[in-house]
């Protein structure tokens, strides 16, 4: 569904991505994970286009999305740290959201503002909110439009664990739907019961790409966590 | 593209400063038409402010406005829209935003004291440089990540054009004033929107007698239909060439 072949990006003098080619078919729950500055974040914004890499390309159900803007409506992002208008209201951003949508999504999934309570603080202001409340704010948003590829990045950080649980919840049922869920996170045990294949990034390369079952086998770890430390120990020795 | 343009007019009517500037150029307008019996005195004085105020005001608020929306920006490239027509949208709602408030804060005074050829070209005048110090501001913005360096260059890019620039040509009409410079003269106004402005207002005007030979020769090209048509070429692209540059700039960019 979402191809990258050989995407190269600098920042300064700092590569933030390195030849990475990678593929990502329908139906799969990625786990983007690597340390701080591996270059999650900027893979992520290239396949939004919010990021030019330098070289390679990305094509999305086969069309490069270079001159593309349209496929993006097939896409729900959460971003790390949801910057928003300041002095609009939750309200605001959400009914602004959905117009500027509405001529390609027209049902909306809304079970995420509810469960969340966002309902009761629609008229807050964006700058009065916490982290967390962000956080929810922009999961809400993310999951808005029923769209065939979700993109979430850290969704987790920051939310109390009742929200966290409703939004793990959340991210299993569009999985059962055959949706294209790609997720970075380094707390690896948010993602165990989630995952269907592992991405690990390190300084912009990508190491590895693998099936879960299989990396378990490889490594003879159950747990995600032990079976990365495992995959990196080896690779070290 | 409408709907973007709507957020963002709403967005700066809702940061009340356009209004004040409103307000503020109303009550000066007002004032200096009721100092004076002649309204053409009061034109003067109006076109100090039009030259000065209006490209400072519009520089400087489109400056802030487009650093201080770099959230709202991320938000709308990461739904389905174009990035040129986000961009154009900004353009758009500072460009309305800054021309309404020229019109009602010093037009309507104009309409009401000076609805003469003069007065209309002094309100096409506000509105074009109104427009032009958006499309500035934009470019500056864009080419800066960092707000205070964007800032300052805006300040900057307006002293020049408010100051620096007459400055430079005094400075070269000294030094050569054994040559005839003035065909250069009429060259050189096309590089400052401001400048250019200031003669075809000038040039509609009693005092445009004291301007000496090259007045003369002014009156001569810019009294033409050609040499209008040439000036308005010139201000719509000062307009032009700093959209499309920053556009450009901004597709590619980073956020």
């Amino acid at each position: 569904m979402i191809i990258a072949s050989n995407l190269t990006k600098r920042f300064g003098k700092l590569k933030a991505l390195d030849d990475v080619s990678v593929n990502f078919m329908k139906g799969e729950c990625i786990a983007l994970m690597g340390p701080n500055g591996s270059g999650k974040t900027t893979l992520i914004k290239s396949i939004l286009g919010m990021v030019v890499p330098d070289s390679g390309f990305i094509t999305f159900n086969d069309k490069n999305i270079l001159r593309d803007w349209q496929y993006r409506r097939h896409i729900g992002y959460m971003p790390q740290i949801g910057r928003y208008p300041e002095n609009m209201t939750i309200g605001q951003v959400i009914a602004m959201i959905k117009d500027i949508r509405s001529p390609y999504n027209t049902a909306f999934d809304e079970e995420l503002i509810e469960s969340f309570g966002l309902n009761a603080m629609l008229k807050k202001r964006m700058r009065t909110l916490s982290g967390g409340t962000r956080q929810k704010v922009s999961a809400s948003l993310a999951f808005l439009f029923n769209t065939d590829v979700l993109i979430l990045d850290e969704p987790t950080a920051g939310l109390d664990p009742v929200a966290s649980e409703i939004l793990k919840e959340k991210i299993k049922a569009q999985i059962k739907k055959g949706r294209l869920v790609i997720i970075t996170s380094h707390i690896l045990s948010d993602l165990d019961e989630l995952v269907t294949q592992v991405i690990y990034m390190q300084e912009g390369k990508l190491l590895f790409h693998k099936n879960i079952n299989i990396l378990r086998n490889e490594t003879g770890q159950q747990k995600l966590a032990r079976a990365i430390v495992s995959v990196m120990h080896n690779q070290r020795s | 593209m409408k709907k973007i343009i709507k957020y963002v007019t709403a967005d700066i009517l809702r940061n009340k400063i356009v209004l004040a500037y409103t307000v503020l150029l109303l009550i000066i307008s007002f004032s200096v038409f009721a100092l004076q019996d002649d309204a053409s005195k009061g034109m003067l004085s109006l076109l100090n402010i039009t030259l000065l105020i209006v490209p400072l005001m519009s520089v400087i608020f489109s400056a802030i406005y487009i650093y201080n929306s770099a959230e709202f920006i991320e938000l709308l490239v990461s739904q389905p829209l174009k990035r040129k027509s986000i961009w154009l949208s900004l353009f758009y709602g500072l460009a309305a935003a800054l021309s309404i408030a020229y019109f009602i804060g010093a037009g309507i005074p104009i309409i009401i004291y000076q609805p003469s050829a003069t007065g209309f070209i002094m309100l096409g005048a506000g509105i074009i440089l109104s427009i032009i110090f958006v499309a500035i501001a934009l470019l500056a913005a864009v080419l800066t990540r960092d707000k205070a360096k964007g800032i300052g260059i805006t300040i900057l890019l307006w002293l020049y054009f408010a100051l620096i620039f007459d400055g430079l040509i005094l400075f070269i009409l000294f030094q050569f004033e054994d040559y005839p410079l003035d065909k250069f003269m009429v060259f050189t106004s096309a590089f400052n929107p401001v400048d250019l402005c200031r003669i075809l207002i000038l040039l509609r005007m009693d005092v445009s007698a004291l301007m000496g030979y090259t007045g003369a020769i002014f009156k001569d090209f810019f009294g033409s239909q050609t040499g209008s048509f040439v000036a308005v070429t010139v201000l719509l692209l000062w307009v032009i060439i700093p959209v499309w540059l920053s556009m450009k700039k901004f597709k590619k960019k980073d956020l």
